[in-house]
């Protein structure tokens, strides 16, 4: 294999997720994010969670990284709660 | 009271916390030592460099049997700027004076490696446990709750990570500023041992390090590249305030950098093998918490947001070990619980602090916003002249490295940065 430019899905792959259906660890208030102007998650979330889809901004925790970016830049306090996963949840690092 | 469970719960099995529980084991300290991950390093990223004199001060021996990548001889600095790159390449490959080694680190295997080091301490390590709150008693902090169930102590220690939640919930400091942490983003890319050795012009079990300025659009943050056994570690540490303001995503950035020419044959043929993202403690001295302690709880480590990011030197996973070291001696030490927290803050004082206050204000440097645009592309831009031939008759050299110099930054703003450097180291 070469090295090429991977897009977020590509990057995400090469990682395990168990993801724990219908409980997301973080919750975000989509009224809040749709009021806010800066909109710095966009930028910051390394796993891009957070995109802009028809104007609002979608969040996805499947692929959360567990970080923590989102809840420290958050401008208008949109991430509601931030924990991370359940044990046995979330990502599992194997080469970093 | 009620019975403890353990003499000390040590949350996150990290390297301030594995020290800390290795530390108050061989001490006789019945231990508890708890990780959220499926298994110690599992939640765990980071550029992927220790100094292993902690270990050393932590047990002479540990060093010896820890799975350590390879021993880095080669510091290399890189300016970039458009398709170009100057690098600074300092090699050693000397012995090193005892105490002065580092090495290239994998978490998922140092980390496990470590706890399970203190397993045979006596620790008892439980990892697949989220702690969700902290046991508050007469004002004290008596255990952890995990689910339903509860865990008491005479002393928690909070090692919990960059995000420390349970500091938090301590009530000991607030969360964590954006302007305090950079965050870093590393792919690992697997390439033969052979290949790294040749491409980085080192032997079997020796490596190199290499930091990057000019990859970040002029964000404060910088690359970074260490040499695996048989991967390499490649990632961009951002302020996220100012890549929140720059509005590209991170992660594209990020994958420029991979791309440039002068780091893309560096890895050519690798395959990648992971994705990871941390936190990263960024201001030094002046980032500590005033609080690290309340009755029945210490904290350590990345919570503790303990780092030096002098520009060349990135250290986090030795000042982490320390802290946890000072912990387990303050817990160890005679003289009553309620001690315990002063006893941690004169560890610390003794052990840590001298060494972050030497570097308290190294973090003004990346104030100057030109280190991470400007000051890179001239140094390319001057040295590109240096080595044009055309055949034309060349302009005077000094009239056009000053020509060079003004057309990036006035001469005002060079003397300002000066100043500002001078002053910060």
């Amino acid at each position: 294999m070469s090295i090429k430019r991977l897009g977020p899905e590509e990057l995400l792959a090469l990682d395990r997720f168990a993801v724990d259906e219908g409980n997301p660890h973080i919750l975000v208030d989509k009224a809040i994010c749709a009021a806010c102007a800066s909109r710095p998650c966009l930028a910051v979330c390394p796993a891009r969670c957070y995109q802009l889809k028809d104007g609002q901004v979608h969040f996805e925790y499947a692929g959360c990284l567990e970080c923590g970016t989102c809840r420290v830049m958050c401008a208008d306090r949109g991430v509601t709660r931030w924990n991370y996963p359940r044990a046995t949840f979330g990502v599992t690092f194997r080469s970093s | 009271m009620a019975e403890e469970d353990f003499d000390a719960i040590v949350v996150g099995a990290g390297p301030a916390g594995s020290a800390c529980a290795y530390t108050l084991a061989k001490g006789g300290k019945s231990v508890l030592l708890l990780e959220r991950g499926d298994s110690p390093g599992a939640k765990n990223v980071s550029g992927g460099r220790l100094y292993t004199y902690a270990l050393d001060l932590v047990d002479p021996e540990l060093a010896g049997r820890a799975p350590l990548q390879r021993r880095i001889v080669r510091e290399q600095i890189m300016l970039l700027s458009g398709p170009r790159a100057t690098t600074v390449d300092f090699a050693d490959h000397g012995e090193g004076a005892a105490g002065t080694q580092s090495y290239s680190v994998v978490r998922a295997t140092l980390d496990e490696w470590f706890a399970a080091e203190a397993e045979a301490q006596g620790v008892t390590l439980a990892s697949g446990m989220r702690v969700d709150s902290l046991l508050e008693e007469n004002g004290r902090i008596a255990g952890i709750r995990v689910g339903d169930d509860e865990m008491r102590c005479a002393t928690v220690v909070a090692a919990d990570g960059v995000n420390s939640l349970i500091g938090q919930q301590a009530g000991l400091f607030p969360d964590v500023k954006g302007r305090a942490v950079g965050v870093g983003v590393k792919e690992t890319i697997e390439l033969p041992a052979a290949v790294i050795n040749q491409r980085f012009g080192v032997k079997d079990g020796e490596g190199a390090a290499r930091v990057a300025i000019g990859c970040t659009e002029g964000i404060s943050g910088g690359g970074f590249l260490y040499t695996n056994q048989d991967s390499i570690s490649l990632g961009i540490v951002f302020n996220p305030e100012q890549a929140a303001r720059n509005g590209r995503q991170i992660q594209e950035i990020f994958q420029d950098f991979k791309l440039h020419p002068a780091i893309a044959g560096l890895i050519e043929g690798g395959t990648s093998i992971e994705y990871g993202a941390h936190l990263v403690p960024e201001l030094g001295y002046h980032g500590i918490p005033r609080r690290l302690h309340r009755e029945g709880l210490l904290v350590a480590g990345d919570a503790a947001q303990v780092g030096i990011n002098t520009g060349l030197i990135i250290r986090g996973m030795d000042l982490a070990m320390v802290s946890g070291l000072a912990a387990a001696r303050a817990i160890l030490q005679d003289g009553g619980a309620a001690g315990t927290g002063p006893r941690y803050m004169a560890q610390l004082e003794e052990l840590l602090l001298p060494n972050l206050r030497a570097y308290a204000e190294f973090h003004g440097i990346f104030g100057i916003d030109r280190i991470f645009k400007e000051y890179p592309a001239l140094a390319n831009d001057a040295l590109r002249f240096l080595f044009t031939v055309d055949g034309k008759v060349p302009p005077p050299m000094l009239k056009q490295l000053r020509r060079i110099v003004t057309s990036r930054v006035s001469l005002g703003q060079l003397a300002k940065d000066a100043w500002k450097g001078y002053r910060s180291v």
